[in-house]
């Protein structure tokens, strides 16, 4: 059965392993590697799923891993709106 | 996993630079390396970058590395069996000022000289090319179709496939506390994670690369500034050439996933290492966005992020040994455009250490220009 853990990039629970397996052991690393987190929802979903597979794959705690960077906009904001366009308010 | 406690060379700093020269002795067969990385690898610049890969400079040393690591950007997909997503969707860069005007003139003329087939665009070429660009203010723009973007990611991760593959050692998390020297020589290099005896030390570490040079007592002329970068929602792609401006100090462009990627400077940075994102750049990178292309009013931002400039007074990187202290290799000072030129120094960096004839003539990128030389200023740095 084919899990998907971010759905923004299709990524799924699998090649979340390979990559952990590959040597990228730490949320950021696989982030920058598979494009996760990086897509419309910022990594609400995917983060913490793959903050499990992470540590179960390690043998730590979901705590003992480091979150990656906020980014912000927290969500997602037009340019229009970030400009100041009175008709965007 | 037992660590090595002595190598043949010493890389510090796992980015596309420090990874791109074990790449290239690895190809030669040398891989008695270790890399050593404080972070994560890709954790610096070489993550951070809007993947820019122009050869349109001013300055003939940056026209020659951007033009010989372009057509090595062109293979290296292949070479590394990556979708390095490079995208030769060219460089527009627009003129805003009649100083500007003039300065376009000459770099067109050395451009020109070199081989790079640079042309001129009028304002209304600008917009057949880019219908939703805002001419109003445009004097005048230039042009290279084979100037593009390629996603910094799989390159960097690439490269460190295939030296975990060759057996090479890349240790992450390991920071760099002091070199060793004896006499002219160095010794050993002592990291947070133990001592690695060592002849050779490439110091590739960006941001970080004048503290790593002070711990054996060589002055850099580096100095570290935040620069801010941002992402927004991927729509259908529109917009084929990155498109950057002096005068504003913005640049942008669309990747093959749709985002536009694009960032501006702020005149008024203060040196120092800092990566968090700013309010200024937020607002500021709008407003100049749909000034340029008023259509991006409903495009969402996504994400902003920053990253450093490891700026040197010239805008030109400093490549090669230097005079106090032997097998002691700079690979840093590129002042934003590391990435786009890291093909070609990191080949040189390789056969430097390897006692071969560079294949790249770099003695006026070496760092003893800066005493009392008469320097060639770059001046089309942006971002």
């Amino acid at each position: 059965m084919t899990v998907t853990i971010c759905r923004c990039e299709d990524i799924t629970e699998e090649e979340i392993v390979e990559a952990i397996e590959d040597g990228y052991t730490e949320l950021e690393s696989l982030k920058r590697h598979l494009r996760l987190a990086m897509g419309q929802c910022q990594g609400k979903t995917c983060i913490p799923l793959t903050e499990r597979i992470l540590a179960r794959k390690l043998g730590k705690g979901p705590d003992d891993m480091d979150e990656p960077t906020a980014r912000p906009p927290s969500r997602q904001v037009s340019f229009g709106v970030l400009a100041g366009d009175e008709d965007d308010r | 996993m037992k660590m090595t406690d002595k190598a043949g060379a010493v890389i510090i700093g796992g980015g596309v630079n420090g990874l791109g020269t074990a790449y290239h002795l690895a190809k030669k067969g040398y891989t008695d390396v270790v890399i050593l990385e404080k972070s994560y690898i890709c954790s610096g610049a070489s993550g951070r970058n809007g993947g820019g890969i122009r050869q349109q400079w001013s300055s003939s040393e940056n026209i020659k590395l951007a033009m010989e690591s372009t057509k090595m950007f062109e293979e290296l997909s292949d070479e590394l069996e990556e979708d390095l997503e490079f995208i030769q969707g060219g460089y527009l860069v627009l003129a805003f000022t009649d100083d500007e005007l003039e300065q376009f003139k000459e770099n067109v003329a050395l451009q020109r000289k070199m081989g790079l087939d640079t042309e001129y665009v009028s304002p209304e070429e600008a917009k057949e090319m880019v219908p939703q660009l805002n001419i109003s203010k445009v004097k005048a723009a230039t042009f290279n179709q084979s100037d593009g973007t390629v996603y910094p990611f799989p390159v960097v991760h690439g490269y460190a496939r295939v030296l975990r593959e060759a057996g090479v050692e890349i240790r992450e998390h390991t920071e760099v506390l002091d070199i060793e020297t004896s006499g002219d020589e160095i010794a050993s290099v002592r990291t947070s994670d133990g001592k690695i005896k060592t002849d050779t030390v490439v110091n590739a570490a960006g941001g970080w690369s004048s503290d790593i040079a002070d711990m054996v007592g060589v002055e850099l002329p580096n100095k570290p500034y935040r620069h801010e970068i941002m992402v927004t929602e991927p729509f259908a792609r529109f917009l084929e050439p990155m498109i950057i401006s002096f005068h504003h100090g913005i640049y942008f462009s669309q990747s093959k996933h749709g985002n536009i990627v694009g960032g501006i400077g702020n005149p008024d940075e203060k040196e120092g290492i800092n990566q968090r994102s700013s309010l200024w750049f937020m607002r500021t990178m709008a407003k100049t966005l749909v000034d340029f292309i008023p259509q991006f009013r409903s495009v969402n931002m996504l994400r902003q992020w920053a990253g450093l400039y490891d700026t040197t007074p010239d805008a030109q990187p400093i490549i090669g040994p230097v005079p106090e202290v032997r097998r002691f290799y700079q690979l840093n000072g590129f002042s934003g455009h590391g990435f786009m030129v890291s093909p070609v120094v990191d080949k040189v960096t390789a056969e430097l250490i390897l006692g071969e004839t560079p294949s790249m003539d770099i003695e006026r990128l070496s760092v003893e220009r800066f005493e009392g030389m008469d320097l060639e200023q770059e001046y089309s740095v942006v971002g």
